[in-house]
């Protein structure tokens, strides 16, 4: 089996190769903790001061999440694959960046807070 | 959970609480349309065999035979508050996609599985697979023009849903009806928390 980052190079590889690029062939994200769906990143305090050796795609990244963003957000945001925006933002996690927070899965057993989603829904799209 | 801004200047923000909820189906069945009627539609891209934290190594040996394509969801947000935010992904039916809905259902609400009844045997896929993951589902039948309209009943038991299961006519097109469709999705979940799965009402 080829060796992980060479696997892409060959004369079968299809559009996915050229996002990858920006990730120097690595195809995973750095790191044991992986970024959920909807986990929210947001940027740390002066982030873009300590960032002249990151590439464009990082610097992109930084400041859509000045706010807290979703990675499904980002990753629809800059138009690129999930797995590429994983992989940048595990640089960027690595080089302390941005802040990552991760679902809470027990928020989805609290009946409160799926009532108030119901109302919203109701109330928001009956607009 | 608040926490300083993260820029100098900006006030103390709030991370958003965020809800997943999956529009399920086979290939036609409304999917982006339903996703469509209620919100902006943003395309997001994932990899066939490269995303999510769920894969195992054994799905990486067919790495070297497959193509490598990107698989393009239906995106919606709907922004309830600004710390409670509704995320849609609409995702392909068929079972090669699947390796994506492991990491879409993990944590998911809940999920809409739109029928046609012309082509209805499409969304057995959809409803095996949440039923065995436990996931909070319904059936939103779409009435196409002209396509025949069908007693939810009829539906029901030709899915072999559980009764508990709620089975709902919707036309995708219409705003209020999509509204409709995710409010009683969320309310079918807020009932399982209560009550749990109906274990002996199966139609099978």
């Amino acid at each position: 089996m080829a060796p992980a980052d060479d696997r892409w190079l060959d004369h079968e590889a299809g559009p996915v190769v050229r996002p990858y690029a920006l990730t120097g062939g690595r195809t995973r994200p750095s790191g044991e903790e992986s970024f959920d769906l909807m986990a929210m990143v947001t940027a740390v305090r002066g982030a873009l001061g300590s960032t002249y050796d990151l590439e464009p795609e990082h610097l992109t990244l930084l400041r859509l999440c000045r706010l807290p963003a979703s990675v499904a957000d980002l990753a629809s945001d800059m138009d690129l694959p999930l797995g590429v925006v994983r992989i940048l933002l595990s640089d960027m996690r690595d080089r302390g960046l941005v802040r990552v927070y991760h679902p809470v899965p027990t928020r989805l057993t609290d009946p409160q807070l799926l009532r108030e989603v119901a109302d919203g829904l109701r109330r928001l799209l009956s607009r | 959970m608040g926490y300083a801004g993260s820029y100098p200047g900006s006030r103390t923000e709030t991370v958003p609480i965020a809800i997943k909820i999956l529009v399920a189906g086979g290939f036609g069945a409304g999917k982006t349309t339903l996703v469509g009627a209620l919100t902006e539609i943003r395309p997001l891209r994932t990899e066939e065999d490269l995303s999510g934290p769920g894969m195992q190594v054994d799905i990486t040996e067919g790495v070297e035979r497959k193509t490598t394509t990107t698989v393009a969801m239906d995106f919606g947000r709907i922004t309830i508050r600004e710390d409670l935010v509704v995320y849609l992904f609409g995702t392909p039916g068929q079972q090669r996609f699947w390796f994506m809905w492991d990491e879409l259902a993990l944590g998911a609400l809940g999920a809409v599985v739109l029928a046609d009844t012309r082509r209805l045997a499409d969304c057995f896929p959809s409803v095996d697979y949440f039923e065995r993951r436990g996931t909070p589902f319904i059936v939103a039948v779409n009435c196409f023009d002209g396509a025949r309209r069908f007693d939810p009943e009829i539906v029901r038991s030709a899915l072999s849903l559980n009764l508990d299961v709620p089975v709902v006519l919707c036309d995708a097109r219409q705003r209020s009806s999509c509204r409709d469709v995710l409010v009683t999705l969320v309310e079918h979940a807020i009932r399982l928390l209560a009550f749990g799965p109906d274990p002996v009402s199966s139609a099978r």
